[in-house]
């Protein structure tokens, strides 16, 4: 009965970690090459789930085989999100590069308060609830009393975002586009002296970040089935808290912190109260702040005069 | 060359419709609604055309008239300047003439009850901008969830008020306290991150103490809220149209109608004073050895550090002092609502006080003013259309960053300086 029921937990909690690990390596990356937190992204990440949703609602009218839908929504769901994240980007960033340190916060702020408030008009405050997409799966340890499941939409995310993730990786680490990104993280006029489009690098970043959350968005009304105009507002903190965790810059540790904060998060609901599971990532994101600020895989941060 | 720039401009002018296309298109353009328990999806393509030919025509016609222009225009700067300038020279007689006016605001002939409300949440909103001015303007904390000392402040005050039955002035220095030690709980271990950090761990701590009002059912009741606040009374003379047996109310001792108006009035010049001691106070502090160190805090932490000034110290009075007057506001709230529920403390709320202050020029004491009666005044006028004036709302932090990202009243003057001398050739 323990084991079983741990390994039931362990296993949501994979995958509501790999839900924050997508969308905090949108913080990550953009933190990493502008130095600011995108306080948006959150809601970008909201975004996405809306347009997956609207993109299964519109072809669940169609009569086109499951695995060609998931594959066409999630297309759709990572090129329309871009959209909005390259053109937060262009609005609400770009004027502010050499603005004061605080200047694009308070503009991320306002960016956000924007799409939330927008979505809420164009969709309604209402919540909306989508009809499970994958259903079925596999059961096991039966005989315990407390019967594990594993759901094919749990492989099924969990499988997309390994796949993600190695994808993006040969992307950052093999191609020139990432030899770009890294050269513009560690120096940005220099790499403009080399004959690289820093803004189009940044644009780029932004675009990357955002699909990647829009796929994030699209697990998440899979998952939970109910979605509405606010939950940008917590995933996205605690997305953020995994990315800090990870070591923010890091977008290995963005994929582990995320995990991590998944893991706390179901274990803390699952043994401990489950009204204050909110807390535990907040809780989380201190203790991490105080004792271990680089997080586990950043570099740490030097200050200079 | 003028005919490549027509063409360039159309070309720019369709790539951003389509880009329009791709944003509205779905979120606007694709309405879900609820149908029988299931959501279908009711087209609106008609509202999307035109917000996409709107974006494209505008686009060109900013890309013929405004870009294609030599000189950039700088109207907003000149505007901003002008206006600086005019406080700054006649700074004293505004500030002077808008206190008489809001001491005699109550007796004016067109002064009625609704109006009456919105001045005293204004007053709320100014002196929670004046309190978070100590925290961001002068000590340059973002401190993204003020809102939790606010609820502090209300929390503490109902708590005593309801169980103890002790009156408002001996509880809002209480409230002040408890908002105070919050801080200092909070800003003792945050206090030594960055900026941005800061930031965010202050906003979690903002939704963590409003979780935990939701959810603490014994002591908060929940989502129910605490009701049956003690309203305040006038030295101990209760606001009630009907007193008790032997009892002096408000009106019997001085012999007058009774009229509701009265306690509003009464919660109006409270308001005002609480909001004027915490603008005295800040101006007083400001002269200070602390209020030195705060300000040159902001502006270069290494020196400061380099000269002997303990940031974290210096930083906590900061973040304990802003603490205590919104624990100030806090109670007052909780008193003149006589109903607190942790709907009033969301995270929107702080992000409003934040406007406020950043959107006045932080750590001008006359732009929070201002910057509230805009931004209030705003949200009122457009109380009809609830979303449509929050994108009003955010959209303006973005504008105001962008063309004046120090606020509308830019006043970083140092307030102590070196004089210029004469450069000798």
């Amino acid at each position: 009965m323990d084991i079983a029921y741990f390994l039931q937990q362990l296993i949501n909690g994979v995958t509501l970690g790999s839900v924050y690990g997508l969308i905090a390596i949108g913080y990550t990356m953009v933190y990493g090459i502008i130095g600011m937190i995108n306080f948006a992204h959150g809601d970008i990440f909201m975004v996405g789930a809306f347009i997956a949703l609207i993109s299964f609602i519109l072809f669940a009218l169609t009569s086109i085989a499951l695995p060609i839908v998931l594959l066409l929504t999630l297309l759709i769901a990572m090129v329309f999100t871009a959209c909005y994240g390259w053109t937060v980007e262009k609005l609400a960033y770009k004027p502010l590069r050499k603005s004061f340190r605080l200047a694009p916060l308070i503009s991320a702020l306002g960016m956000s308060i924007v799409l939330q408030n927008y979505v809420q008009a164009a969709q309604g405050a209402r919540i909306k609830t989508l009809q499970p997409v994958i259903q079925g799966g596999f059961t096991f340890m039966e005989d315990t009393g407390f019967t594990v499941s594993l759901s094919y939409l749990q492989i099924f995310i969990i499988l997309v975002t390994i796949i993600l993730m190695a994808v993006f990786t040969l992307l950052i680490t093999r191609t020139a586009l990432g030899r770009a990104q890294r050269a513009c993280e560690q120096d940005r006029t220099m790499t403009a002296l080399m004959g690289i489009n820093v803004d189009r690098t940044i644009s780029i970043t932004f675009i990357i970040g955002s699909s990647l959350a829009s796929v994030a968005g699209m697990m998440f009304v899979m998952y939970y089935g109910v979605i509405d105009f606010y939950i940008g507002f917590l995933a996205g903190i605690k997305a953020f808290t995994a990315a800090v965790l990870g070591g923010i810059g890091s977008i290995p540790g963005a994929m582990l912190g995320g995990l991590l904060i998944g893991l706390i998060e179901v274990f803390w609901s699952g043994y401990i109260s489950i009204e204050y599971k909110d807390i535990a990532a907040f809780t989380v994101l201190v203790v991490v702040l105080i004792f271990y600020p680089t997080g586990f895989l950043g570099k740490p941060d030097i200050e200079k005069v | 060359m003028r005919k490549n720039f027509l063409y360039l401009s159309i070309k720019d002018s369709l790539f951003t419709g389509l880009i329009a296309l791709a944003l509205f298109g779905p979120i606007v353009g694709l309405r879900t609604v609820a149908k029988n328990e299931v959501l279908v999806v009711s087209p609106k393509w008609f509202i999307v055309l035109v917000i996409v030919i709107v974006c494209a025509l505008g686009r060109f016609l900013t890309n013929l008239y405004i870009y294609n222009r030599d000189q950039k225009f700088g109207i907003q700067s000149t505007i901003g300047k002008s206006i600086t300038n005019f406080l700054d020279t006649k700074g004293t007689q505004i500030a002077l003439s808008a206190i008489i006016f809001s001491v005699i605001f109550p007796f004016l002939p067109f002064t009625d009850r609704y109006l009456m409300d919105i001045a005293i949440m204004m007053l709320t909103y100014i002196m929670l901008g004046w309190g978070l001015n100590i925290v961001i303007g002068l000590a340059g904390l973002l401190d993204l969830g003020y809102v939790a000392f606010y609820a502090v402040g209300a929390y503490s005050y109902a708590l005593f008020a309801i169980h103890f039955g002790w009156s408002f002035w001996i509880c809002l220095p209480i409230a002040g306290i408890f908002a105070a030690m919050f801080g200092v709980l909070l800003g003792f271990p945050v206090l030594r991150l960055r900026g941005d950090y800061l930031a965010i761990v202050t906003l979690a701590f903002g939704e963590m103490i409003r979780i935990l009002l939701l959810n603490w059912y014994q002591l908060t009741k929940g989502p129910d809220g605490l009701t049956g606040i003690p309203r305040p009374s006038f030295f101990g003379l209760p606001f009630k149209s009907f007193p008790d047996e032997g009892e002096q109310t408000f009106h019997t001792f001085f012999g007058l109608e009774y009229s509701p108006m009265q306690r509003i009035i009464f919660l109006y010049y409270l308001i005002l004073v609480l909001a004027l001691i915490t603008n005295l106070f800040t101006i007083k502090i400001r002269r200070l050895p602390i209020g030195r160190a705060w300000e040159a805090l902001r502006e270069d932490e290494i020196a400061c550090k380099s000269l002997g000034v303990n940031p974290r110290n210096t930083k906590l009075t900061a973040f304990a002092i802003g603490a205590m007057f919104g624990g100030f506001a806090g109670s007052f709230f909780a008193t003149r609502q006589a109903f607190i529920s942790p709907e009033s403390f969301t995270f929107i709320e702080s992000a409003i006080i934040v406007a406020i202050v950043v959107l006045g020029g932080m750590g001008s004491q006359t732009g929070v003013v201002l910057a509230t009666v805009f931004l209030i005044g705003l949200i009122e006028v457009f109380r009809d259309f609830e979303s449509y004036r929050m994108i009003a709302f955010g959209g303006a932090m973005v504008l105001i960053m962008i063309f004046r990202p120090r606020g509308i009243l830019a006043t970083r003057k140092p307030t102590i300086t070196l004089q210029k001398k004469e450069a000798t050739k």
